[in-house]
């Protein structure tokens, strides 16, 4: 699904990346430890975290994560949009906590990230 | 919905507090920091999460959780599960990674019937 | 044996232990050079990983450090030499979920005491040295094909 239908389905705001609306997603990972997010999130996925700091955008590049959803209505502080904008990683908010936000996301179609299935399945 | 008809449509394990699997679940929260769930979760809800040791048995506990639900087949600490034992919370642990989990409780709990 | 291959590139990086604003830094450097070299995207990344939970380490627990990044043919290497606590029991340390992190490092999303199994898991090579009061040594390789 494109980044434009995601923020529908969230009624999310954008904060950072009105120019990627077209980017394709289809899994997802949350977390609030970013050392689980390193072990297991897997690149192009929605990144879904209660945490704004500079840290979570910098772990989104290191692992080259679609985009960033913060949940529960959360505000990225101003450094963390300026990085987010120099490393061009989208930011939305959405004001449903992590849970629900995984729930609608999930009745949408939107898959985890299954480490050992997606290690299997062949991806280039 | 009860505790015990979730564990069964996911497949979790349940690891302590089966006396209390009949709860109701009013919903589920999912998260890693302590306080933020101390601060936004409610009475009644599963908890999802990767942490492990002790302290999540007084959160869960004072927040009157429905239960605890581990992610990515984490194993829950001893002293938690003997905490959780005293204190009548039921500890699960499913395989999934947060998001699936989540993804899949918030269906059974708003489909309809 | 021949002469040894040279070097296609090599850079050091410095990191100041305390300072959360620039955490991440040489990581993000670090990963625009090997993706500039032209190196595939997953060995980018696993590079790109163990050099900023290793980053993330010497923020929060040393004083500073000197990170040494070479990239030979068929290898990337990053090494890690920092002054500060060191570790007391590496073993405990490598133990996932063993973590000593205060109450502010944890509000930042760290502390899950993964951080030197993600770095183990990443590297294809992986060594670590500590001296208590003097530092720590991570030395990390990485193939590419
Ligand atoms: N460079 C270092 N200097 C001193 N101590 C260190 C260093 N790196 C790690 N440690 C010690 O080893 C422990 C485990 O480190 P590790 O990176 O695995 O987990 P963490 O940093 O606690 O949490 P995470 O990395 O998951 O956010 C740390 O809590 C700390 O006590
Ligand atoms: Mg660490």
């Amino acid at each position: 699904m494109k980044l434009s239908e995601v923020r529908d389905i969230l009624d999310a705001e954008i904060i950072v990346g009105e120019d990627c609306l077209d980017l394709e997603v289809h899994t997802a990972f949350g977390a609030d430890l970013m050392s689980d997010v390193l072990a297991f999130a897997k690149a192009g996925s929605l990144l879904l975290t209660g945490l704004t700091n500079t840290q979570v955008i910098r772990t989104a590049n290191v692992l080259d994560i679609a985009a960033i959803i913060l949940v529960r209505g959360k505000k990225p502080s101003s450094e963390t949009i300026a990085l987010a904008s120099e490393l061009k990683i989208p930011i939305l908010t959405t004001k449903y906590i992590l849970f629900e936000t995984a729930g609608r996301l999930y009745m949408k179609g939107i898959v985890g990230c299954l480490s050992k299935v997606e290690n299997t399945s062949g991806r280039t | 919905m009860n505790v015990e008809a979730i564990v069964a449509a996911v497949g979790l394990e349940v690891k302590c507090g089966r006396e209390s699997l009949g709860r109701e679940v009013t919903g589920g929260y999912t998260g890693d920091l302590l306080s933020d769930v101390m601060g936004h979760s409610k009475e009644g809800y599963l908890w999802i999460t990767r942490q492990v040791h002790q302290n999540i048995v007084a959160v869960a506990s004072l927040k009157e959780h429905a239960g605890i639900i581990l992610i990515n087949g984490c194993e829950p600490a001893a002293e938690t599960l003997e905490k959780a034992e005293a204190e009548k919370i039921p500890v699960m642990v499913s395989v999934l990674p947060a998001f699936e989990l989540s993804g899949r409780i918030y269906n059974l709990l708003t489909s309809p019937g | 044996m021949g002469e040894p291959k040279p070097n296609l590139y090599s850079e050091s990086f410095h990191i100041e232990g305390g300072n959360f604003n620039s955490a991440g830094i040489v990581s993000t450097s670090i990963k625009s050079i090997l993706k500039k070299l032209g190196i595939p995207g997953d060995i980018v990344r696993k590079a790109a990983i163990v050099s900023y939970e290793a980053e993330i380490n010497v923020v929060s627990y040393a004083k500073k450090a000197v990170v040494n990044l070479t990239v030979g043919p068929g290898v990337v290497r990053i090494e890690v030499i920092d002054e500060g606590q060191g570790i007391p029991n590496i073993d405990l340390a490598m133990q996932e979920g063993y973590s000593t992190a205060d109450q502010r490092i944890r509000e930042m999303g760290f502390g899950a005491g993964m951080g030197l199994c993600n770095i183990k898991n990443y590297s294809d090579d992986f060594h670590i040295e500590s001296e208590v009061g003097k530092g720590t040594h991570l030395k990390m390789t990485i193939q590419t094909p």
